[in-house]
């Protein structure tokens, strides 16, 4: 945030502190500094509210790339070929590294990722609700890529350019990630639309499945959005929901056609005066349903996800002992790997 | 070099990469800490890669992975054992990686038709190697708790390391230095992680070698169920 020296000078006090300088004075500098679509740098003053959306909109993004590994990974041991087997660990593999560079993002806040996962585990924090749903065939990992990552991407391509300095980048590399994987799920389905004719049944049931959900990713409608005008204000989000929405299905529709599968909604169709693809009502007895823990896999996922962490306590206990006694860094010296990189729309739920 | 393709051996280490990085990646969102979903299926990826180039050296990779039956596969009954805890699954990866990466570096050394594979691998499988070898180090000498968990692993899974060592045919391999190196190499790693080498025998009567001959353990069938199901279930689709 080049402006303002006047900004920086006096203000290193981590974020939510306000202990130093003039409040007033700190917080025309944050203003004008977003005004002028500066980042927002860790050590810079911001206001606490900011950094509470920040904290949370991050950790829920991060919680839903490791709770989003469950839904793939429950098809790695059955892919149907080393290829697919290979490109879906790697994608799976990329979702932790994601995971692992968004907790140190949210780390710049002043939170820990303990304190994070704890608020997972006991459900004060949400993550995505689209890993609510079970994935019931193979063709699930190919419509997750299409449209799970498609629709996450879509989100958060804008969040590149959010004003807060370590999200926006962690962003930029997790975006070209997701496309990556976006273009396999897109492939694979591609596959199995031209495959046998159990298999092209197989793709369409699960775009079926797959479809609504995912536009469910984009949130609640802008008029029943809580959170959207303040961060739209503090360009930690810069479109509403419902352009967004608008924005994946007109990319999905001429895809859909490509691959020659259909999407399930009888009210879709090209609307010239607009300028865009009409569509169907949305369900959101059910996107709320969902959100409140009543999603066909609520308990199951967070129920891994407690019970990995629980069976692992020993482990991280055993690292932490050994650091304790020769002086390492508790992780182990074995573990740094973030070979990156996954999937889960996180800015559109919350806000 | 267009000598025939040791077939028997292309499976034998192809089988072994198959099924131990399948096992490891059984562990995908189940791992103790996040850093660990990423290094253990990066090993996992690894492993897949050297098996589908060598089962591919015998063969087609998807008809030897997924339509052979138990019996022709020839992994070490080592690799196919479950995962059990965090401190089997090290144990098993510290047996395995120690022999693998000796192997490898033989392999490498030589000019057959497995060195190029081998020159590659080497340097992926080291790094399984100190992976194992600084948990190993952690667990052992961490708390009560994980010191006596990584002795109870050490312990069970060392009946099936003795058959690591029985040639392979179409390997030039010296068998008995690999042995030897490998018990210094294992006994090393447990005695800084103030464990005990184990005692029981490393050749049962029946297990040894009896993976490479096609006879497995139990556990093995169900992973190969679960495996092979869904390319089974569509006779000659493409995926």
């Amino acid at each position: 945030m080049a402006t303002a020296a006047a900004h920086r000078a006096g203000t290193l006090t981590h974020g939510a502190a306000d202990t130093t300088g003039d409040t007033d004075t700190q917080q025309r500098a944050f203003d004008a500094a977003v005004a002028a679509d500066e980042r927002i740098e860790p050590r810079d003053w911001m206001p606490e509210g900011y950094r509470a959306t920040l904290v949370r909109q991050i950790a829920q993004h991060a919680h839903s790339e490791i709770i989003g590994m469950q839904p793939e990974a429950n098809w790695i041991t059955r892919a149907p070929s080393l290829r697919r087997k290979a490109i879906l660990m790697a994608k799976v593999q990329d979702e932790a590294g994601h995971g692992l560079y968004l907790y140190s993002a949210a780390e710049t806040l002043g939170v820990s990722r303990e304190e994070l996962l704890d608020k997972l585990h006991s459900g004060r924090q949400k993550y995505s609700s689209i890993f609510n749903y079970p994935t019931l065939t193979w063709a699930d990992v190919g419509a997750i890529g299409w449209l799970v990552d498609g629709a996450a991407i879509t989100n958060q391509v804008p969040l590149c350019r959010c004003s807060y300095g370590p999200y926006a980048r962690a962003m930029v590399r997790i975006c070209k990630e997701e496309s990556f994987h976006q273009r396999q799920g897109y492939e694979l389905l591609m596959t199995l639309s031209h495959g046998t004719p159990e298999q092209h049944a197989m793709a369409q049931d699960a775009v079926d499945r797959w479809w609504w959900p995912s536009l469910m990713m984009f949130g609640p409608p802008d008029d029943a959005s809580q959170h959207s005008a303040q961060s739209m204000a503090w360009k930690i989000k810069r479109h509403s929901n419902d352009e967004l929405r608008q924005r994946f299905v007109d990319i999905c529709v001429p895809q859909a056609e490509s691959l020659g599968l259909t999407l399930p909604d009888p009210h879709l169709r090209w609307n010239e005066e607009r300028g865009h693809y009409d569509f169907g009502p949305i369900d959101w007895d059910e996107f709320w349903q969902v959100i409140k823990g009543n999603g066909p896999c609520n308990e199951q996922r967070l129920n891994q996800r407690r019970r990995a962490h629980e069976e692992g306590a020993w482990v991280r206990e055993a690292a932490a002992a050994y650091a304790a006694k020769h002086g390492t860094h508790p992780e182990g010296g074995p573990t740094d790997d973030p070979t990156a990189a996954v999937g889960g729309s996180t800015e559109g739920e919350q806000a | 070099m267009t000598a025939t393709v040791p077939t028997t051996a292309a499976l034998a280490l192809g089988d072994d990469a198959l099924v131990l990085s399948h096992r490891l990646a059984e562990w995908t969102g189940h791992a103790p800490v996040l850093e660990e979903e990423v290094a253990l299926v990066n090993i996992a990826l690894d492993l897949l890669g050297q098996a589908r180039f060598l089962l591919s050296m015998a063969g087609d990779e998807d008809e030897l992975a997924y339509l052979r039956e138990e019996r022709a596969f020839t992994n070490l009954q080592l690799v196919e054992q479950p995962n059990g805890d965090f401190a089997h699954t090290i144990a098993r990866q510290l047996y395995f990686s120690a022999y693998q990466h000796l192997l490898y570096g033989q392999l490498a050394d030589g000019d057959g038709p497995f060195a190029p594979l081998a020159i590659k691998a080497v340097h992926e499988v080291a790094y399984h190697r100190d992976h194992a070898e600084q948990w190993t180090l952690r667990l052992g000498d961490g708390t009560d708790v994980s010191h006596e968990r990584m002795q109870r692993a050490c312990e069970a899974l060392w009946r099936f390391t003795g058959e690591m060592f029985q040639p392979v045919e179409g390997l030039d391999v010296d068998w008995a230095a690999l042995e030897a190196t490998w018990l210094d190499t294992v006994g090393d790693v447990l005695r800084r992680a103030t464990l005990t080498l184990p005692e029981g025998p490393r050749r049962g009567a029946w297990s040894a070698g009896a993976g490479r001959q096609g006879l497995h353990t139990e556990p093995f069938g169900r992973m190969l169920a679960e495996m092979q199901h869904l390319h089974r279930s569509h006779p000659g689709a493409s995926w």
